[in-house]
C-alpha cells in the first residue's frame, strides 16, 4: 500500500485539530495531521520573536480549555501546567482604581469602597451568572441537536435540553431566556450602580466581537468567557506554563505518543474529492496524501470557500458559508518589558498587576470604541485587556524582565476608505494603545525593548483564520449551537462525505477549549465505526 | 359611593377602551376613568386653531386586529389602507415601495436583482411573521404550570414552525435573533433600499440596524394585517382619533360608563386584594376587579404602591426598558409642501428618511450617551393630502416621527433643546423639500419626556416597552405577571406593557378582558 494513506488526515494544527487527532490516535487509528506553519498550535502558540522572550502571540489566557480533555488526554503528563491568576482590576481615569480580588471579602470591600449597593448586589451577580454556567455547560461536549431533524438522536437530544429547561422554576426559566438574549450593560445593570465596576465585567462581554456592551446578545459573550474551569473554579483563569503554545505541545506530543504523525510547513491546497466522497488532500507544495476521512480545523469560511472545490459542494451550502460573519474586530500587541512598569496610582505591592488590566472606566468609553470599529477605524480609546503573564510565569522573560501581552478591542479587519493595515496605520494602532498605557504609566515606553503589533489582518496571515476573528465566527444567536456554523451543517459534518469540520465555527464556538475538536471525534469515531474514546459526557 | 362596578378600567387609550367594550359587551357593569379630558390616549385627532386636524402623537395604523373589529362592529373608514413607502434620496431620486414592488423614480438607481431579492426577503419575514401573528389574539402561553389552553397554544406554535418545512424552519431559527442589517445586506445592495426596510424594523425601539433582534422587531410588525393586507398602512378617514372615538361608541353602546378628566390616585387594596380606586377627588369607587391600560410601572408603582408588591418583582420592574426615542413632530403648512422628485399624489406615501443603515445606526449612536441626533431619521406622513375628508382647508400637515431623541437627555429635555430638536428636523427637511421653512405657519414638538407627560406613559415610549424577545410573550411586561393578571389579585393589566404589546391594535385590551371573563366565570 502506499506509505500516503491514512485512516484520517487533519487539515491544521491548532489546539481543536490537535485535540481531534488525539482522540482518533488513541482509538488506533492512523492519523496525519497538516500544519501550514512552521510551528504547531495555530493560535495557541509560544513564539520567541526576541531572544529570551516567549511571546503567547494569540491566544494568551487560559480558561476555557475543557478539564475533560486534560484529563482524558492526561496532558499533565505530556508537559502542560496550568497556573491559576487572580487579580487584574481598573486604572481609573480620575486617579483611582479598581482590584478584582480572589478572596471574596477583600473583594466585596474593594466593591463597596466604590459603591455599597454594588458590594451588596455582587453575590447575587455571581449566583445568577453561576445558574447560567451550569445550564451551559453540559452543552459544552455535546453534539448540538439539530430542532428540524426527526431522528432519535436529535430527538433524544432535543429531550435533553428540554428537560434541563423545563428544570428550571418559571422564574428562573424567564432569567435565562432573557439573559441569552440581553445587551452585558443591561445585564450588568440589573446588578451594578458604579461605571467602573460594570465597566470591569463588561470587558468580557465583547471580547472578540463586533458587538457593543450595549448591543443585545453580548451578555451571552459574557457567559462564553466564564464558562473556563482552572481546578474546578467556574470562572477561574490561568496561564498555561510557559505560554500559550505549551498546551499545542502537550497534545502534539500525547498525539505522538499514539502513533500520531504531524507535519509541518504543509499547507493544504486543496481536498481531492471523488463522486462526492473526500478521497484526501493536496499540498501546496504539490504532495498528495489520502485519506477517506479528512476533518479541517480551519474556519468554515477558509476550508468551504479556498481548500474545497466549489463545484464539489451544493450552491445553497456555500450561499450559507458566505454569509457566516467572521469579523476582525481586536487586535494583539506583545512587549518585551526592561522591568516592571511603574503604575504610580496603585501601590507596588497591588494583585491589580497579577491579572487582567483595564484602562476602559464606563461602559460608555466602552460603546464609544464600538462605533469607531463601525465607522471602520480602530478604536481612539481602545479597550485594553493587559496582562503581565511573567508576573506568575517568571518562565517566559530573563530574571527581572517582564512579558506583557495587550489584547485590544476595536480593531475592524476593514478599514474605511479602503486603506491598508500595512504600514503606517499598524504603526498608528500601536501608539494608540501605547499612549493609553502610558497615560497611566509614565515610563512605560522606556521600558519597551521589542514589539509586535498584530493586527485583525496579521491575525488571519499567520493563523489563517479569516479575518483575524479569534473564535472563528461571530458569538451570535444566528451562529450558535445548531445553527453554528451553518443550519443543518451543525454537527462537524460537511455536504461532503467523509469531510467534516472541528474548528471554533463548529459547536461550541471559540477559546481555547478543545470542545470542537472532541466533539468533530467523536462524531467521526462514530461514523467509521471505531472505538468511541471521546466519551459521552 | 354608591355605585359597585364589575368592573374598573383605567385609562380611555384605544387599549382600555376595547377592554372596556369587551366587558361591557359580556354584560359587566364598566366604567373606563382617564385623566385626560378626552378619550383615545395617544391615538388621537385634534383641531388646530385654524380647523386643521393634527394627528398628535400615533400617525398611521397597520394592524387593528380584526377580530376587535369584528366583535366590537367596529365602523372605522380608511382613507387609504395601504399607503405606499417612499424612500426619499437627497438627489431628488427616489424609491417607491408598495407592498414587495420597488419602483425607482426619477431614475434612482435600483438594479433588477435588487427589486428580485427585496420580494423574496419580504416574502420570508412574512412568512415568519404569521407564525407570530397567530399568537397576538392570544394570552401568551406560559412554560411552565400551563393551564391547557397554554399547551395548546405552544403545540399549536410548534407545529406551524414545523409546517413550515425544513429549509424555511431552519431559516426561521436563524434569523429569529438576528440583526436586520446583516439580513438585508445578505440579499440587497441598494443602500437607499437597505436604509428605509432597516428603519421600518427599529421604528419606536431602542435599536438600530445592526442592533441584533432588530429582524425579530420587524416580523413583529409584520405580523397583524389592515383590511387583509398584511403589512398594509393606513391613515383612517378622519384622523387616527376615529379610531379611539369607535371604540369609544362600541364600548358606550355596550353599556360602559366613561369619565374624563378623572385621574386616578391610587387602588383601593384590602386583603391583599385590589378592591377599586380612588380618584384624586377624593371619591372611591369600589369593583370587582381594576384593569388599568396604564403602563406597567405607572399601575405598580405609582397607582398601587410597591408596598403591595414582593422587592424582587418590584425590582425587576424598575428595570424595564420603556425609555422612548421616538419624538413627534407637527407642522401646520400654509399650503402643500413641495418635495424634489414628488408629484402631488406621491405625498400620499409615507415619506422616509433613512438613506442607509449607515445613517441610521449613526443616528442612534447619539441615542445611546443621552443625545439627540442633529441627522435624525424621519417617517413623514401628510394626513390632509391622504384624507380628503381633512382638508379643504388650504392648509396641510406634516406629521413627522423623528427618531432618536432619547427620553433621558443628558443635558436635559428645556425649552431651547426641544427647539433646537425642531430645528434640526426641519432642517434634514429642508434637504428635501427646499422651502418648506416658509411654509410654516406653527409647529409642535413632543420630545419623549412631552409625550411622557401629555399621556401619562412612563418613559415617554411608543409601545409603553421595548419590543424585544425579552419583553415579549409570557416575558411582557415581566416574568410574574404575564397573561394580564398581576401578583395583587383583582388588578388587572390590559395596555401596550401587556402582550402583544404596542401600536395601535387593541388586542391587549381584547386578551385582557377575556382573561378577566375567564377568571370571574
Amino acid at each position: 500500500m502506499n506509505k500516503s494513506r491514512y485512516d484520517a488526515i487533519i487539515i491544521g494544527a491548532g489546539h481543536n485539530g490537535l485535540t481531534a487527532a488525539c482522540f482518533m490516535a488513541k482509538a488506533g487509528l492512523k492519523v496525519l495531521v497538516l500544519e501550514k506553519n512552521d510551528y504547531l498550535g495555530g493560535a495557541a502558540v509560544s513564539l520567541e520573536l526576541h531572544p529570551g522572550w516567549t511571546y503567547s502571540n494569540c491566544s494568551y489566557v487560559c480558561s476555557l480549555l475543557r478539564p475533560e480533555i486534560v484529563r482524558d488526554l492526561n496532558l499533565p503528563k505530556y508537559g502542560l501546567q496550568v497556573i491559576p491568576y487572580s487579580g487584574g482590576g481598573v486604572f481609573m481615569q480620575n486617579g483611582d482604581h479598581l482590584c478584582n480580588y480572589n478572596d471574596h471579602d477583600a473583594h466585596r470591600l474593594e466593591l463597596a469602597r466604590h459603591s455599597k449597593k454594588d458590594s451588596e448586589a455582587y453575590d447575587r451577580y455571581s449566583t445568577d451568572l453561576m445558574r447560567q454556567c451550569r445550564f451551559i455547560k453540559p452543552l459544552l461536549m455535546r453534539m448540538a441537536p439539530d430542532p428540524t431533524s426527526f431522528k432519535p438522536r436529535d430527538l433524544g437530544e432535543l429531550a435533553y435540553l428540554g428537560k434541563r429547561f423545563l428544570d428550571f422554576s418559571e422564574a428562573q426559566m424567564a432569567e435565562t431566556l432573557r439573559f441569552w438574549t440581553m445587551s452585558v450593560a443591561e445585564f450588568l445593570d440589573e446588578y451594578f450602580e458604579s461605571d467602573v465596576i460594570k465597566a470591569y465585567y463588561a470587558g468580557s462581554g465583547i471580547i472578540g466581537t463586533a458587538l457593543g456592551p450595549m448591543s443585545p446578545g453580548t451578555a451571552y459573550v459574557l457567559l462564553h468567557h466564564y464558562m473556563g474551569e482552572v481546578d474546578g473554579n467556574i470562572g477561574a483563569w490561568g496561564f498555561a506554563r510557559g505560554g500559550m503554545g505549551s498546551i499545542s505541545k502537550a497534545m502534539a506530543a500525547c498525539f505522538e505518543d499514539h502513533g500520531g504523525e504531524i507535519r509541518s510547513g504543509c499547507g493544504v491546497d486543496k481536498v481531492l474529492v471523488k463522486n462526492g466522497r473526500t478521497v484526501g488532500v493536496v499540498l501546496k507544495n504539490g504532495d498528495d496524501y489520502y485519506a477517506n476521512t479528512v476533518i479541517s480545523n480551519a474556519d468554515v469560511k477558509h476550508t468551504f470557500l479556498d481548500i474545497v472545490e466549489r463545484d464539489d459542494l451544493p450552491e445553497d451550502f456555500v450561499r450559507q458559508v458566505e454569509r457566516f460573519k467572521i469579523r476582525g474586530s481586536s487586535g494583539k500587541l506583545n512587549i518585551a518589558l526592561d522591568g516592571m512598569p511603574e503604575f504610580p496610582q496603585v501601590p507596588k505591592d497591588s494583585p491589580i498587576f497579577n491579572g487582567d488590566m483595564h484602562f476602559t472606566d464606563s461602559i460608555e468609553r466602552m460603546e464609544r470604541g464600538y462605533d469607531d470599529w463601525k465607522n471602520g477605524t480602530w478604536s481612539k480609546d481602545p479597550y485594553l485587556d493587559m496582562l503581565l503573564p511573567t508576573r506568575i510565569d517568571p518562565t517566559m522573560a530573563p530574571p527581572g524582565k517582564h512579558y506583557m501581552t495587550v489584547f485590544v478591542q476595536y480593531a475592524p479587519y476593514h478599514l474605511a476608505n479602503n486603506e491598508s493595515w500595512d504600514g503606517a496605520n499598524r504603526d498608528a494602532f500601536a501608539q494608540t494603545v501605547f499612549n493609553q498605557i502610558s497615560e497611566y504609566s509614565p515610563n512605560f515606553k522606556d521600558m519597551i525593548l521589542h514589539y509586535e503589533c498584530r493586527t485583525p489582518l496579521d491575525i488571519e496571515r499567520e493563523a489563517g483564520i479569516t479575518e483575524g476573528n479569534i473564535f472563528q465566527g461571530e458569538l451570535t444567536f444566528d451562529q450558535l449551537l445548531f445553527n453554528r456554523p451553518v443550519p443543518g451543517y451543525a454537527q462537524y459534518r460537511s455536504p461532503i462525505k467523509g469531510l467534516y469540520m472541528c474548528g471554533s465555527s463548529t459547536h461550541p464556538g471559540g477559546g481555547v477549549m478543545g470542545a470542537p475538536g472532541a466533539n468533530a471525534a467523536r462524531e467521526v469515531l462514530r461514523d467509521l465505526g471505531a472505538r468511541q474514546t471521546v466519551r459521552g459526557y | 359611593m354608591t355605585t359597585r362596578y364589575d368592573s374598573i378600567v383605567i385609562g380611555a387609550g384605544h387599549n382600555g377602551l376595547t377592554c372596556a367594550a369587551y366587558l361591557a359587551k359580556a354584560g359587566k357593569k364598566v366604567l373606563v376613568l382617564e385623566a385626560n379630558d378626552r378619550i383615545g390616549g395617544m391615538a388621537i385627532t385634534e383641531q388646530a386653531a385654524d380647523g386643521v386636524l393634527i394627528p398628535t402623537c400615533a400617525h398611521l395604523l397597520y394592524q387593528l386586529h380584526p377580530d376587535v373589529i369584528r366583535d366590537l362592529d367596529l365602523k372605522v373608514k380608511m382613507a387609504a389602507s395601504s399607503l405606499p413607502t417612499i424612500a426619499l434620496g437627497s438627489d431628488g431620486r427616489h424609491l417607491k415601495i408598495l407592498g414587495e414592488t420597488v419602483t425607482a423614480l426619477n431614475g434612482a438607481d435600483l438594479s433588477a436583482k435588487d427589486t428580485e431579492n427585496y420580494v423574496l426577503v419580504m416574502r420570508d419575514l412574512k412568512k415568519f411573521a404569521r407564525v407570530l401573528g397567530a399568537l397576538l389574539g392570544q394570552k401568551p402561553p406560559h412554560l411552565k404550570n400551563r393551564d391547557w389552553e397554554d399547551t395548546k397554544t405552544l403545540l399549536k406554535l410548534g407545529l406551524s414552525i414545523r409546517m413550515m418545512g425544513r429549509k424555511s424552519m431552519q431559516e426561521f431559527l436563524r434569523i429569529a435573533l438576528l440583526n436586520i442589517a446583516d439580513q438585508l445586506e445578505d440579499h440587497l445592495e441598494n443602500d437607499l433600499l437597505m436604509g428605509v426596510t432597516a428603519m421600518e424594523a427599529v421604528w419606536g425601539t431602542h435599536l438600530a440596524p445592526r442592533s441584533p433582534g432588530s429582524v425579530l422587531s420587524l416580523m413583529y410588525k409584520l405580523a397583524g394585517s389592515l383590511e387583509g393586507t398584511q403589512g398594509g398602512i393606513g391613515i383612517p378617514a378622519g384622523g387616527i382619533g376615529k379610531v379611539s372615538e369607535a371604540l369609544e361608541q362600541a364600548a358606550t353602546r355596550a353599556g360602559a360608563t366613561i369619565r374624563t378628566n378623572t385621574p386616578v390616585k391610587s387602588m383601593l387594596v384590602e386583603n391583599d386584594t385590589v378592591i377599586g380606586v380612588e380618584l384624586e377627588s377624593g371619591e372611591k369607587i369600589l369593583a370587582a376587579s381594576v384593569a388599568s391600560s396604564a403602563d406597567p410601572q405607572r399601575t405598580f408603582l405609582s397607582l398601587l404602591g410597591a408596598e403591595h408588591l414582593d422587592a424582587g418583582f418590584t425590582r425587576r420592574l424598575g428595570k424595564i426598558r420603556n425609555r422612548g426615542d421616538a419624538a413627534k413632530i407637527n407642522l401646520v403648512l400654509d399650503g402643500l409642501p413641495e418635495f424634489t422628485g414628488l408629484s402631488q399624489q406621491d405625498l400620499a406615501a409615507k415619506l422616509v428618511i433613512a438613506p442607509s443603515i449607515d445613517y441610521v445606526e449613526k443616528a442612534f449612536n447619539h441615542a445611546k450617551y443621552g443625545e439627540f441626533s442633529e441627522h435624525p431619521a424621519l417617517e413623514v406622513t401628510l394626513p390632509t393630502v391622504v384624507d380628503q375628508s381633512s382638508a379643504g382647508t388650504g392648509r396641510h400637515v406634516l406629521s413627522i416621527v423623528a427618531q432618536y431623541a432619547p427620553h433621558q437627555l443628558k443635558a436635559g429635555w428645556s425649552d431651547e433643546q426641544r427647539a433646537a430638536l425642531g430645528e434640526a428636523v426641519i432642517r434634514k427637511l429642508e434637504g428635501y423639500a427646499p422651502n418648506i421653512r416658509k411654509q410654516i405657519i406653527s409647529q409642535q414638538v413632543l420630545t419623549p419626556a412631552d409625550l411622557e407627560q401629555l399621556f401619562n406613559v412612563t418613559g415617554g415610549h411608543w409601545h409603553h416597552l421595548e419590543i424585544q424577545v425579552d419583553q415579549l410573550l409570557m416575558m411582557r411586561p415581566l416574568h410574574g405577571t404575564a397573561q394580564y393578571e398581576t401578583p395583587v389579585a383583582g388588578l388587572y393589566l390590559c395596555g401596550a406593557g401587556a402582550h402583544p404589546g404596542g401600536n395601535v391594535t387593541g388586542a391587549p385590551g381584547m386578551n385582557a378582558a377575556k382573561r378577566i371573563l375567564s377568571r370571574k366565570g
